[in-house]
Formats: C-alpha cells, sequence, structure tokens
C-alpha cells in the first residue's frame, strides 16, 4: 500500500485534481459536519439567497452525526453515515467551493457530474469504525443549528484523519473498481 | 406465582442498552479473525483489522462501536407462570431505553418521519413480546442502525418461482446494497408466513450467533448456498472491493399461504449488537 497523502483544508482545485481513486489521505485542521437535515437547511439558505453558517469555499464536510462525548473528550464515536441521501444537496454545495465529502457508499451520476465540473472529491471512511475514528477528532464545536441534537454541524479539529478517494475528478469510482476487480 | 418488579426490568434494559453498544459479540469477533484469514483483497484485510481495532478501543473506553448505536429494539420473552407488579411493562422498557441511551452516551437516533424532529430521548422502543411457559422473563436487546436497515426489503414472491426466486432476490438485495449498508455484513432472511411475519423471522435470524448451526439441514445447506454466491460477489469490506461481503447468512422459515412466498431480507451492518438477559 502507497503511503498517504497529508492534506489540511482548505482545499485548492489543484489538490483536488492530484487526487486519485484508492489513495489514502490523511486530513489534518478543520472540517464540518452535517448530514440529512443539516443538508437541507444550507440548501435552503442558498436558495433563499443567504449566507451560509460557514465559509465553505475549499472546506470539506464530513457525513456523520457523532454519538454524545464523555466527560474530557471531543465527541463520542463518530463513524460516517451513508452517503446517498446527501445526493439531492451535494452538486449545490460543489457549485458554492465544497471541495470534498467523507462518507460512505456510492454517489449518483449527478454528484458524481458536478465533481468534475466543480472540482471536488468523495472520499470514504470507514463505515462502523466509530470508536477508532474518534481518536483522530481533537475537537468539536457546533457552530450552526444546534436544535438538530446529533444532526447538528460541527467544527471538527482532526489530526490524521484517515479516508481513502473514492471518486475523483476524472470520473473514476473505488466502488465499481473494486467490484470489477474482485469479483468471481 | 413468581413475581418481577418492573424497576427490574428497566435496570436491565439500561444495562444492556449501554453493554450491547460498547460490547462487541465474541462470536463477531471471531468472525473477523477468519475473514482476516480469508480475505485476499489488501484493503479489505486493512478495514478488517481496523474492525478489531476499533471493538479494542469501543470495549475498553466505554465508547460506541458505531456513532449510529441504533433504534432500540427489544425482545421480550414473559414466562406464563410470571406476574410484574409494580407498573406498566413497556412503559418499564422505554425507561430503561431512556437511561440506557442519557447515561451511556448513546446517540439518540429517533425521529418524527415528516418533521424529522428528534424526541430526545430514543423513544419510543420497537417492543416485540412473547408468552412463554415457565416462570422467567427473557430480554434482548438489539440496537438497530439505520444504514443497514435502510437495505432491508420485504417482498412477495410468486410461488412459482420456488427456492430459485427466493435466492436470486436475496443475492440481488445484497449485490444492489453495495457499501451501503457497512459490509461485511450478516444477512438475515425469512421466508414465509405473512408479510409481516416474514419480516420478523428475518430480523430474529440476526440474533443467532455468528458460527452456529442452523437446526434444519434444509436451511443449513441453502444458508451456504447464498454464503458463497454473495461472496463471489466482489464488494468486500466497506464495498472497496474484495471476497468478504458477508460474513454469515442466517434463515428463517415458516408455512406460507397456498397463494403467497413472501420473503424478506434484513441486513445488519459488521456492527451486529445484541446483548440479553434472563431474570
Amino acid at each position: 500500500m502507497s503511503d498517504a497523502i497529508k492534506l489540511t483544508p482548505p482545499l485548492s482545485d489543484a489538490d483536488v485534481e492530484s487526487l486519485r481513486i484508492g489513495d489514502r489521505v490523511l486530513i489534518t485542521g478543520a472540517i464540518y459536519t452535517g448530514r440529512d437535515a443539516a443538508h437541507k437547511r444550507l440548501t435552503d439558505l442558498i436558495q433563499a439567497g443567504k449566507h451560509l453558517p460557514f465559509e465553505i469555499q475549499g472546506q470539506i464536510i464530513y457525513y456523520v452525526g457523532p454519538s454524545p462525548a464523555k466527560p474530557g473528550r471531543a465527541v463520542g464515536a463518530a463513524g460516517p453515515t451513508t452517503s446517498y441521501r446527501m445526493d439531492a444537496y451535494a452538486p449545490e454545495l460543489m457549485r458554492f467551493g465544497l471541495k470534498g465529502m467523507i462518507g460512505k457508499g456510492a454517489r449518483n451520476q449527478d454528484v458524481k457530474d458536478a465533481m468534475a465540473t466543480f472540482k471536488a472529491v468523495y472520499f470514504a471512511a470507514i463505515g462502523g469504525a466509530g470508536a477508532l475514528m474518534a481518536q483522530t477528532i481533537k475537537n468539536a464545536e457546533i457552530i450552526a443549528y444546534e436544535d438538530l441534537g446529533p444532526e447538528a454541524i460541527r467544527r471538527l479539529e482532526v489530526e490524521e484523519f484517515p479516508i481513502i478517494v473514492v471518486n475523483d475528478v476524472r470520473g473514476n469510482d473505488l466502488y465499481e473498481e473494486g467490484v470489477k476487480r474482485y469479483a468471481l | 406465582m413468581r413475581e418481577i418488579h418492573i424497576s427490574q426490568i428497566t435496570a436491565a434494559v439500561r444495562d444492556l442498552c449501554i453493554k450491547s453498544n460498547t460490547h462487541l459479540g465474541e462470536d463477531v469477533l471471531q468472525a473477523f479473525a477468519q475473514a482476516i484469514d480469508q480475505e485476499v483483497s489488501p484493503t479489505g484485510k486493512d478495514i478488517l483489522e481496523k474492525l478489531v481495532e476499533n471493538a479494542r478501543i469501543a470495549r475498553v473506553e466505554g465508547i460506541p462501536i458505531c456513532q449510529d448505536t441504533g433504534f432500540a429494539v427489544v425482545f421480550v420473552e414473559v414466562g406464563q407462570e410470571v406476574r410484574l407488579i409494580g407498573g406498566d411493562l413497556k412503559e418499564a422498557i422505554n425507561q430503561g431505553v431512556r437511561q440506557g441511551y442519557e447515561e451511556g452516551y448513546l446517540r439518540k437516533s429517533v425521529c418524527h418521519p415528516f418533521t424529522r424532529k428528534n424526541t430526545g430521548d430514543n423513544t419510543p422502543t420497537v417492543i416485540h413480546l412473547d408468552i412463554v411457559p415457565g416462570d422467567r422473563v427473557q430480554l434482548i436487546v438489539a440496537p438497530k442502525g439505520g444504514g443497514s436497515e435502510n437495505m432491508s426489503r420485504v417482498t412477495m414472491l410468486t410461488p412459482a418461482v420456488g427456492i430459485q426466486g427466493v435466492k436470486d432476490f436475496v443475492v440481488q438485495r445484497v449485490k444492489e446494497s453495495g457499501a451501503n449498508p457497512c459490509p461485511p455484513t450478516i444477512v438475515g432472511v425469512g421466508i414465509g408466513g405473512t408479510f409481516e411475519t416474514t419480516a420478523l423471522l428475518a430480523k430474529k435470524a440476526l440474533l443467532r450467533p455468528l458460527g452456529s448451526e442452523n437446526p434444519d439441514p434444509e436451511l443449513a445447506a441453502l444458508e451456504q448456498e447464498l454464503y458463497e454466491e454473495i461472496n463471489t460477489l466482489g464488494i468486500g469490506p466497506q464495498g472497496l472491493g474484495g471476497r468478504i461481503t458477508s460474513l454469515a447468512v442466517h434463515v428463517n422459515m415458516m408455512e406460507s399461504h397456498i397463494a403467497s412466498l413472501p420473503v424478506a431480507v434484513n441486513i445488519q451492518c459488521h456492527a451486529a449488537r445484541h446483548k440479553e438477559i434472563v431474570l
């Protein structure tokens, strides 16, 4: 397995274009959480011509709703949720500068097309490894929609958060390639 | 009659909610070890090893295996020689879930279907109640995550399609689910009964320990066939390619109506959580 690529958001077009499916990436810095309900609110704001609660240019959204933090910890368990539920909203956020998405499971063609058009990339984290993933999350702060509880938008400070590139800007898909390679 | 105070039920449910979410069963860990030996994809093997490490961290640090600590599904068997005293059984179970999810730092994941407003305490609980002979009460708490539940299906097949039609439906469901339900999965299959019974048969199939043989030889053979076919799909751990798409297939079957062949596929992610106690 090749060495991991280390990245810190905000990501540039060049950062994104350099990534290829199967690349292992370690993120250090700030990423934002968002899942179903938060995505709906963000795209509603865009449609109403209003500002988003954080500067989205170059940023990465992690599809996660962490479990509550025990005292002295940043988060509880914090693995990815299934991404297809965000497919309806993701292209609009990429149009406004979102460069990365972290989740699990395949994306639809609209999302893949938007990744090519707006230069963005989709990463997978290990689903169901929430206790392990949480070890790389050093701080968590709710920045919007506290009323959504686990679905509130949090700014996470991460250190060498491990992910893998599933969809790149060239239209490649690691899920499709993986199945092709190992199907009997 | 033997008396059991419902406060015992609340305390037991509370403890089982916490324990099931932080302590992965030995049977699942053994299945991981076997899968690591069998997996040919280096990425797949690496993921399986990380799942073992994840389970260790969860157990040692008392944090959930997965952030999706599930809808609390509770199976209750009440012996007919037991008299429950001190209050309402269902409320006692809900109270146990409330306490377990709050005190165990578990995520509350239950909401209104349309407004999506969170109920805030992970209730209501899904309760399956059965009356059985004897003077004991058995409680099984099986938290069920949304990702794998979303990939589950019930269908009413035409009897003419027979066993091949059932196999095709199960394999196709796993194939279409791809990476979504967090493979390697456990596939619970219900066959027969009515529309709702077949789903419950599939769900109960997930409670059987991994590595145990189906007592019905016909179903044991069907499980083996399905397991082998599913693991030719190439989906692999986390859907990134590999041999081990499922750790096991468990089948429950009962008689069906002369007009029907109901089939349910209940997919369980690798965080296969359930704990039980007998009072």
